[in-house]
């Protein structure tokens, strides 16, 4: 008995491994777009472009955010190309970008061009956000333009400030997206505005987080680590405690390379909440 | 470590057995060190009671080692030698139960009722290290035996009130047995409204509602052996904590033993006895009662221990022995949540204990040398592992907090030896005894997670990097015996090591609203414990017995400052008369001044009180059938007071009158 159900086992084995090879080429697309939700497609004379976000839709704030481009005669997607982009945002009486990174590709089999975007408002009945893509196949240039959908986040995870320096700051809530009771990897985007088109990251300054709970005497979390960067142009990286559920304000302070706060006040008995914040709530 | 239990323990059975020869009578034998408080008898409580349907409670109060910490009129905490749970052993039969509760607000003397008990066998120190590692000794709450005596069927029924809080208590027991089955079963009811402290002073949220239902079964299997089963079921509702911020809605146990016993077996072995056995308390405090409460909060917490012992004790030559092979693992898990005053925003949720297993084997050996001229040595040796474990990765996470780096796993060697000699002579009986030991923290002090503690007003973190607390312990006793005279006098010290206790933190912030501040598990280098008792019986002709005790307590740690809830100078003097039918007693009880608090851990000097109390009983007959009664008032003149163990100095009761009565059927 043991023996023929070894038998049936192995046989399982080596037919699953067959099947796994024979399919090696799908499941490498399927899991390229596994966990991705496709939020728009839109066109020009040549390609399609299908933009995807890792959550159910972008909204105010740091969004991750893919797109493929498909040849709309041959049906293929294009992994060669060199893209960039441009989100803008359309106000009644100026225009202005948002903090972006560059696009990188992973690799030369995948089809998706990935980066991140952080939308610092949300759109309105009458202002609107839209989104360039400049890309080049082969020494062509081509661009595509739609308009986004971006609407307001339930949860404060987006600041936009002036420093006490005079320089215009926006600082993102990158991580933790699915918060737990622990001590959580926290990932912060501190950009600043050069221009109304130009939002690059700040380097080598400090967040200095203290989490709170308002509902609960405004209680704190012990062993908090301020976000610093790892890399100059990166995020910043923090550790951030969550002693139990519920709703968290994330209180900040934005200190620059010498250590001085720009913005953002310290908690006591006195002050209940920072200028600036974050918030959570699982 | 497992391993290394198994062998040490089948290494001093072996050692043991070499001294195997025939055994002799011996009816010299002095009494063993064991101080045993009789609760009730198969069919009723016993007579001689002052006050036979008390609780387990304030029957262990009896005890001039024993001192009870209160929260409110339900599930006093227990301490012996001035030390609370975390330094001993409560154990029913044998069985190790854990309260469910981080405030401790379930002690797991809670759980039972006297219908189910014959005595309490308490044990100080390291002699009562027989099913678990303590250092302040053990409480083994033994439950009614019955036999298979042919007896058929009897029954009683009992019923009480008491006027100070409108207790109403209604018990009542059906035993059955004949010479291979015998068959036990009782209940008890108690129902109290909130108790009056002296002057008529009402405490609010001081009620208590509790069920008790107990079945036991045995069968003589084999002329030698029996099997036995056994059930009880607790269950408390709405019981109030006037000392805490919360109540509690439910209080509820289920604790389960089978039992497997031989006796004699073989000519030196006396009885082996088996036993498994599995418990599950559901424990849920919320604060739904209480009114301008900051938040409103639940707090429920379960616990589940299964768990087995074996004990072959036997007598070979002149030395009596025991083996006893115990095995626990318990489940510790207790949440809060929170809930916010907008219904919007999200449920506050996290873990107090975050949901620990603890398995325990150890194996306790102990000899008893009986030597010439009325003398006695006894040598005991218990090893044992203890091992922690997070049993999900949310509590492991949720420690993680303060202790990046805790282990899943904590394995801990336990050990336990004591060496007692004693001698009886002419009227003199004396003996002196060494002892050390260590034990583990408790779920609390190791991976408790903000717990408030109401008493300081601080929150609680655990430490799961504790050291073993240890304890070398020193007693000594002498007892002065004649035909009418009974005087004895004793002391025990105790110097402990890595003695666990709460520090303030400096910088970490608490949870609870308006606490002031976070204490963490943290290890005072040395602290010190001593206590001493001398109580005199003195019997004037047949039926009166006059009865004095004093008990001091002392306790420091290694910079001098004083342990919290040390009991100070107590005393009881009581003048019993008593014959067949009628008995009647008055007692004064009290307490001196609590000079050695400490603020630190939210303690105030506690003024000194004496209460009055006085019982009278009578015993008839009615339709052949036996009945007992027994009145009595308590705190005869009203007096308000509090002391040293009360928490947050609440009141203890005002004036009680009781009466009590038992129908034998």
């Amino acid at each position: 008995m043991k023996f023929i159900f070894k038998n049936v086992i192995a046989a399982l084995v080596a037919s699953l491994t067959i099947v796994s090879c024979n399919d090696a080429d799908d499941s490498v697309k399927i899991n390229e777009l596994e966990g991705l939700t496709k939020i728009n497609e839109f066109s020009n004379d040549v390609h399609t472009i299908e933009l995807y976000t890792n959550k159910a839709g972008l909204e105010q704030g740091y969004n991750e955010v893919m797109f493929r481009i498909k040849n709309k005669v041959e049906g293929n997607y294009v992994k060669n190309a060199t893209a960039n982009w441009l989100p803008v945002m359309h106000m009644t009486t100026k225009s202005h970008s948002c903090p972006k990174s560059a696009i990188s590709k992973p690799g030369n089999n995948e089809t998706l061009y990935k980066g991140y975007i952080v939308f610092q408002m949300p759109q309105n009945d009458t202002e609107y956000w839209d989104l360039k893509i400049d890309y080049a196949i082969e020494g062509s240039d081509y661009s595509a333009t739609s308009v986004i959908n971006v609407p307001a986040a339930a949860k404060r995870t987006v600041t936009t400030f002036t420093g006490t320096d005079g320089v215009k700051y926006i600082m993102a809530l990158v991580a933790p997206t699915a918060p737990k009771v622990a001590v959580n990897e926290m990932k912060v985007g501190v950009f600043k505005m050069q221009d109304m088109m130009t939002f690059p990251v700040v380097d080598g300054y400090t967040v200095k987080i203290d989490p709170r709970m308002p509902s609960m005497g405004n209680h704190g979390s012990p062993n908090n680590v301020n976000p610093v960067q790892a890399v100059q142009g990166g995020l910043y990286d923090g550790k951030l405690s969550l002693t139990m559920t519920g709703y968290w304000k994330i209180n900040l302070q934005l200190a620059n390379t010498t250590g001085t706060v720009v913005k953002g006040e310290e908690i006591t008995d006195t002050v209940e909440s920072s200028s600036i914040f974050f918030e959570v709530e699982f | 470590m497992k391993k290394n239990t198994i062998v040490w323990g089948l290494l001093f059975f072996s050692i043991s057995m070499l001294w195997s020869q025939s055994p002799i009578v011996d009816s010299l034998k002095t009494k063993e060190l064991k101080e045993v408080i009789v609760i009730g008898k198969n069919n009723h409580p016993a007579d001689k009671q002052e006050k036979p349907l008390a609780t387990v409670e304030e029957y262990l109060q009896k005890s001039h080692k024993v001192g009870m910490i209160k929260r409110g009129a339900y599930a006093w905490e227990p301490m012996l030698n001035s030390m609370a749970t975390e330094r001993t052993v409560l154990t029913i039969d044998g069985m190790r139960i854990f309260g469910a509760c981080t405030d401790k607000m379930d002690p797991m003397t809670s759980y039972v009722e006297i219908s189910n008990l014959s005595e309490a066998t308490i044990h100080s120190g390291q002699e009562g290290a027989h099913f678990g590692n303590t250092i302040g000794g053990s409480v083994d709450l033994k439950r009614t035996k019955s036999n298979f005596d042919q007896g058929g069927w009897k029954g009683s029924l009992q019923s009480g009130f008491e006027s100070n809080n409108s207790q109403k208590i209604i018990g009542g027991k059906l035993n059955f047995s004949d010479s291979t089955l015998y068959v036990g079963s009782n209940f008890m009811y108690r129902d109290a409204e909130n108790y009056k402290a002296g002057n008529h002073k009402e405490v609010l949220y001081s009620p208590f509602t509790k069920w008790n239902l107990s079945l036991t079964t045995g069968v003589k299997i084999a002329k030698n052996k029996v099997l036995e089963g056994s059930v009880i079921y607790d269950k408390a509702v709405d019981v109030g904590y006037p000392a805490l911020p919360m109540d509690v809605s439910l209080a509820e146990a289920i604790i389960t033993s089978l039992r497997y016993e031989v006796q004699p077996l073989g000519s030196s072995v006396k009885q082996w006895e088996t036993k498994m056995y599995f418990n599950s308390i559901t424990h849920k405090m919320d604060d739904t009662t209480r009114p301008d409460v900051p938040i409103h909060m639940d707090m429920p917490g379960w616990s589940k221990t299964f768990g087995m012992y074996s004990i072959l004790s036997g007598t070979v030559k002149e030395h009596d022995l025991q083996l006893n092979l115990n095995s626990f693992y318990n489940s510790a898990l207790a949440e809060m949540t929170m809930y916010p005053k907008d219904p919007n925003e999200s449920e506050m949720y996290m873990y107090t204990w975050p949901n620990i297993g603890t398995f325990y084997t150890g194996v306790f050996a102990e000899d008893r040398w009986w030597l010439e001229d009325h003398q006695s040595l006894k040598f005991s040796l218990g090893l044992a592992s203890h091992n922690n474990t997070f049993r999900d990765n949310l509590g492991r996470e949720t420690l993680q907090i303060f202790y990046p780096d805790v282990s899943k796993t904590k394995a801990r060697l336990l050990v336990s030896t004591s060496v007692n000699y004693q001698q009886e002579k002419n009227k003199l009986e004396w003996g002196v005894g060494l002892g050390y030991g260590d034990r583990a923290p408790s779920v609390s002090e190791g991976y408790g997670f903000y717990l408030f503690n109401s008493f300081d007003g601080f929150d609680y973190i655990g430490n799961p990097n504790l050291k073993n607390e240890k304890a070398l312990e020193g007693n000594a006793f002498l007892t002065f015996k004649t035909k009418g005279i009974k005087s004895k006098l004793s002391a025990a010290y105790f110097h402990i090591y890595d003695y666990i206790i709460g520090i303030p933190h400096k910088t970490l912030v608490p949870m609870t609203i308006g606490a002031n501040g976070v204490k963490v598990y943290t290890a005072l280098k040395q602290a010190k414990q001593f206590s001493a008792d001398w109580s005199t019986e003195i019997r004037w002709g047949k039926y009166i017995l006059g009865k004095a005790h004093l008990g001091y307590s002392f306790g420091e740690g290694s910079k001098g400052e004083k342990l919290p809830l040390i009991r100070p100078l107590s005393y009881n003097f009581s003048l019993q008369y008593a014959q067949k039918q009628f008995n009647a007693e008055i007692e004064v009880q009290g307490n001196g001044v609590q000079n050695n608090y400490n603020p630190f851990f939210g303690e105030d000097k506690t003024a000194d009180y004496a209460i009055l109390n006085a019982t009278i009983g009578y015993r008839f007959s009615v339709l052949k059938n036996q009945m007992m009664l027994k009145t009595g008032i308590e705190n005869i003149l009203d007096a308000y007071y509090t002391t040293y163990s009360d928490w947050k100095n609440i009141p203890r009761k005002g004036r009680n009158v009781f009466i009590h009565w038992t129908f034998e059927l």
